[in-house]
């Protein structure tokens, strides 16, 4: 591209507010009451890594794994890269990160959710609010209900509640498993800020906490027994 | 057949004599004469840049269909698209469906590339998208892979495939290159950036289009939305009305029309009522030299 250094992330922005919104409403509008499943699927995974951290990774994994490429499917593939055509190179990079996932979750030693110092509390808390917080904006950002963004239906939320569980965990392959859902987050972040759209620095948050939270030494925590 | 300057600023200052017509009022636009070929075409036309990347949306898609049937019934013709508008193109064909594919349409396109071979294969989709026979115009979008784009576009046009072809720049990029093709090659149309603002194109770009007998399409007129919601809640002057502008929108379509160089600016909107605001535009009285001096100062000062 020349004379790329005069391009603004605003030159690269390709469709409205109005129209990327509208694609959470149809998103939920075609998928309901499918919501119930993944949600369900979410509370599942936390009742897991409460219960039996060390033993049920390999569930926790084989779950968020289906919810990525669900996502990957349903939205970035068929909803999204109709607006924007980046996204046609994004969305494999979901699937990269469910077969990362997936790998990560039947080998020995690959996965297991069981960290439970600083930085596990903090991504636990990451994880609950991705869950929990994350599809009640809409009202505070005055938008519709019917925009809300849930786990499994919605990238955002499914990001951040994966990118939670991994800082609560250790495994062999685990630094494997950060960077596509932290750059998601960099993608989506700059964005909503792009669409000067106040819920921006929610993902670009969960990225600080994840660069913060992976200092040097925590990178190094050891594999899963 | 190929206008001059000198006749174009004739038919300028002969346009802004005459009365301008109330908003609203059911009156055909202005024309401007293509140079190189003396058609004549409505002094304005419809981008799609954003507003028509609506995607499946189906409420939008009839949204997108309801501002081009304003824009056809208001007397617009050219509506311009790229393959870089994400879902722009087929929105427009389903429009064109809807409306039962209006025979006054006339299609520009643009062809976004880096890679020479894929070229006629991308043209090809974009024509499958319009759902239309032939393109009126190809230009290569932002002068990307231009040199064996042009050369297509160029055989297209002698095979009789195409009507014109133009090449497009925007926000002032690539000024220089963009004037050495404009100088050494036998385009039709030029499309760049040129609002009361951004003036850059003043210089060198308009008067040579002028001068090589380039029609000139002008996009971002609004700075995409930026300059009128700038100037938003501010009082048009007293003296708007000797040109009859009703709104910031339309005072800043008449500069830009008020330039003899410009055939044709090409605003984008989502609303029906915007759409034939800015039609509405092209009615009427133009502003002088002194006028428009006025204008861009009043729009610095605010």
């Amino acid at each position: 591209m020349s004379e790329w250094w005069t391009y603004r992330p605003e030159d690269f922005l390709l469709f409205s507010p109005r129209v990327y919104w509208r694609m959470f409403e149809l998103q939920n509008e075609a998928l309901w009451p499918l919501h119930l499943v993944t949600v369900a699927a979410g509370l599942a995974i936390f009742i897991l890594l409460l219960r039996r951290p060390s033993r049920d990774g390999r569930w926790i994994g084989l779950l968020l794994a289906a919810l990525w490429i669900f996502v990957g499917w349903t939205f970035l593939w068929n909803r999204y890269a109709a607006i924007n055509w980046a996204i046609f190179y994004v969305a494999p990079l979901f699937a990269f990160q469910a077969a990362g996932l997936l790998i990560a979750a039947i080998m020995p030693g690959g996965l297991a959710f069981d960290r439970r110092d600083v930085v596990g509390w903090t991504g636990l808390l990451l994880a609950a609010a991705g869950l929990v917080l994350y599809p009640l904006f809409p009202p505070l950002v005055g938008r519709p209900w019917t925009s809300a963004e849930v786990l499994g239906i919605a990238p955002d939320p499914t990001v951040i509640v994966t990118l939670g569980l991994l800082l609560a965990a250790r495994g062999k392959l685990l630094v494997l498993l950060f960077p596509i859902p932290s750059l998601w987050c960099l993608l989506s972040g700059v964005t909503l800020w792009t669409l000067d759209d106040r819920q921006a620095w929610l993902p670009l948050v969960t990225v600080a906490i994840v660069l913060a939270a992976l200092g040097p030494r925590s990178l190094i925590s050891p594999p899963a027994s | 057949m190929t206008i001059s300057r000198r006749t174009l600023v004739q038919a300028a200052a002969a346009a802004a004599i005459l009365p301008a017509p109330a908003i609203g009022q059911a009156t055909a636009p202005a024309m401007r004469p293509i140079p190189s070929s003396g058609e004549q075409t409505p002094a304005i036309g419809l981008g799609t840049w954003i507003t028509f990347n609506v995607g499946d949306d189906p409420a939008l898609r009839d949204e997108c269909a309801d501002v081009m049937g304003a824009f056809f019934e208001a007397g617009g013709r050219m509506i311009d698209s790229s393959p870089m508008y994400g879902s722009s193109q087929p929105v427009i064909g389903y429009g064109l469906d809807r409306l039962g594919r209006p025979e006054t349409l006339f299609s520009a396109e643009k062809v976004w590339t880096s890679s020479a071979a894929e070229g006629s294969a991308q043209l090809e989709r974009s024509r499958s998208f319009w759902g239309v026979q032939r393109f009126d115009l190809l230009q290569v979008h932002n002068l990307v892979a231009w040199e064996a784009h042009l050369q297509t576009l160029f055989e297209m046009k002698a095979a009789g495939q195409i009507r014109y072809v133009g090449i497009t720049t925007s926000e002032g990029r690539r000024h220089d290159l963009f004037k050495e093709i404009m100088g050494s090659h036998p385009l039709d149309f030029a499309q760049l950036t040129y609002n009361i603002v951004d003036r850059e194109a003043e210089e060198q770009l308009l008067p040579l289009a002028a001068e090589r007998g380039i029609a000139v399409i002008v996009n971002r007129p609004f700075r995409q939305g930026a300059l009128t919601r700038q100037l938003d809640g501010k009082q048009l002057p007293e003296w708007a009305k000797e040109i009859g502008t009703a709104t910031w929108a339309q005072f800043i379509l008449k500069f830009i029309l008020s330039h003899p160089a410009i055939t044709v600016a090409i605003p984008a909107t989502t609303r029906v009522n915007h759409v034939r605001e800015n039609v509405a535009a092209a009615h009427g009285a133009f502003p002088d030299t002194a006028m428009r001096k006025q204008m861009a100062a009043y729009v610095r000062d605010l």
